[in-house]
């Protein structure tokens, strides 16, 4: 990867961002469908979908603003992508590294949904406002959580001298579960957890669906979208699950297996990318497979109280645990 | 990728014209597990914006007739409409009743019927897969 230059690499891992990131969409519905007890569609169906979209008509409402409609497919794939590039990608680092950090990688996870917040408001249809307001609420419920599992690490990190804490990259390099003692280990556990949890809400999967919710206000922001617009969004909602299993990888399971089958050099990396490829879906399988076809949908409140009070609780008690471990550690 | 794209990404919005949830039921029947349509791409969708396929059942109703003109004006096209059971297909038993203005195909065009009161999920399944072949012979002649 280092032959390439900055922009290369960028070019390359947007493209297999893509592949794989709608690879693992098909591999989720065909997951799904197998607890369901059904064939399920075959692998590459999001693909087929993609391409279908692309030769649908795209529709801009008459009531709609036109401009905000048709910016916010963009700037949700756009920002999308963008994090992906500040995402260590298990043996290699951030394509953008040292352009950015974990701070920045908060935010342009919250530009996406606040990009389909937007073309919900502007699509001039009323389901398409009350899902704008649900994901807004949404956001403003599962982002302090969110936030403080980000701080707790970076906070620990930084207390055993590594700059720049608020660095994935540095994170990635040097994973905490070893270096903590017991306290801290429960605390990071719980961290992880809340991550877990946060993780479907974040991509507005089942329990969390609410702003989309298609049997109550028939798809919500998306309720006005068709054709090459919501291929765009389908396409950002495939890649956003690759980044937010990513960010759970590289914060708590950044590890490789070169090391210990013993391998170097481009072997080494190579058996790492694909060890990383695999811990990612793992994470998607079990943060989102498994609960979106487990559960039901929450109502707006549980999931506004259930993140205002359970979840920010669960993540403050977890950075306490880590004060508290450094306080005993010293 | 022309219109070849449709074979195996069909989605479907399923509308209600005053049916009396026989034919609804069985569109649901192709749902599940035992049938499994999403094994062929077909996804049932909560919108007409995103939709390929209307199916559309029972007989239409005189409030139901300018609803279901508009949700056929709102799907993008290429689009098809299958009309799902007996009543939709003729009016069936609510043939010349006086809050029913007719067989869907009085208010949009249809390209497919599937008759039976109500069909087999095999029949709707069919059904589906004749509007494809359908758009397909119209994509072939533009």
């Amino acid at each position: 990867m280092e032959g390439l230059g900055v922009f290369g690499q960028a070019v390359l891992v947007v493209f297999l961002g893509g592949v794989v990131g709608l690879f693992y969409r098909g591999l989720d519905r065909k997951i799904a469908a197998r607890m369901q007890a059904r064939v399920g569609p075959p692998l590459r169906q999001p693909f087929l979908d993609l391409g279908k979209l692309l030769v649908k008509e795209t529709v801009i409402p008459k009531t709609a603003v036109a401009w905000l409609f048709s910016a916010a497919p963009f700037l949700a794939l756009l920002a999308s992508f963008t994090a992906l590039l500040y995402l260590p990608l298990g043996p290699f680092g951030p394509v953008l590294e040292g352009h950015g950090d974990a701070i920045l990688v908060l935010y342009l996870l919250a530009v996406p949904a606040l990009a389909m917040a937007l073309g919900g408001f502007a699509s001039g249809s009323p389901l398409g406002v009350v899902g704008a307001q649900r994901e807004l609420v949404m956001l403003m419920s599962y982002e302090f959580p969110l936030a403080v599992v980000l701080v707790a690490v970076a906070w620990r990190l930084s207390t055993f001298g590594l700059a720049p804490a608020f660095s994935l990259g540095t994170m990635a390099a040097h994973p905490l579960w070893a270096s903590l003692g017991p306290l801290g280990v429960i605390g990071l556990a719980v961290l992880f957890v809340v991550l877990l949890v946060v993780t479907p809400a974040e991509l507005a999967k089942i329990p969390f669906d609410i702003p989309e919710a298609e049997t109550e206000i028939a798809g919500g922001l998306f309720a006005e979208y068709s054709g090459t617009y919501l291929a765009l969004f389908y396409l950002a909602d495939a890649v956003r699950t690759l980044v937010m299993a990513g960010l759970v990888v590289a914060i708590f399971v950044p590890y490789g297996i070169a090391g210990a089958l013993g391998l170097s050099g481009a072997a080494a990396a190579a058996v790492d990318f694909f060890f990383w490829l695999f811990k990612v879906f793992f994470v998607m399988a079990a943060a989102v497979t498994t609960v979106r076809v487990g559960m039901a949908r929450l109502k707006v409140d549980q999931i506004a109280q259930g993140f205002w009070l359970w979840g920010t609780a669960v993540a403050l008690g977890g950075l306490l645990l880590l004060v508290l471990d450094k306080v005993v550690m010293g | 990728m022309g219109l070849s794209a449709f074979k195996r990404a069909l989605w479907v919005f399923h509308v209600a014209t005053g049916s009396c949830n026989g034919c609804d039921i069985e569109i649901l029947a192709a749902l599940t597990p035992r049938y499994d349509v999403e094994r062929f791409g077909i996804r049932l969708v909560g919108t007409p914006r995103h939709a390929d396929v209307l199916l559309v059942t029972g007989p239409v109703t005189r409030m139901m007739a300018e609803r279901l003109r508009r949700i056929y004006e709102q799907t993008p096209d290429p689009k098809a409409v299958v009309v799902v059971g007996g009543c939709g297909s003729t009016s069936g038993v609510f043939y010349e009743s006086y809050n029913v203005v007719g067989p869907v195909d009085r208010i949009i065009p249809v390209d497919v019927y599937v008759p039976g009161c109500p069909p087999r999920p095999e029949a709707i399944i069919d059904g589906v897969v004749k509007a494809v072949a359908k758009l397909e012979k119209l994509g072939a002649k533009v």
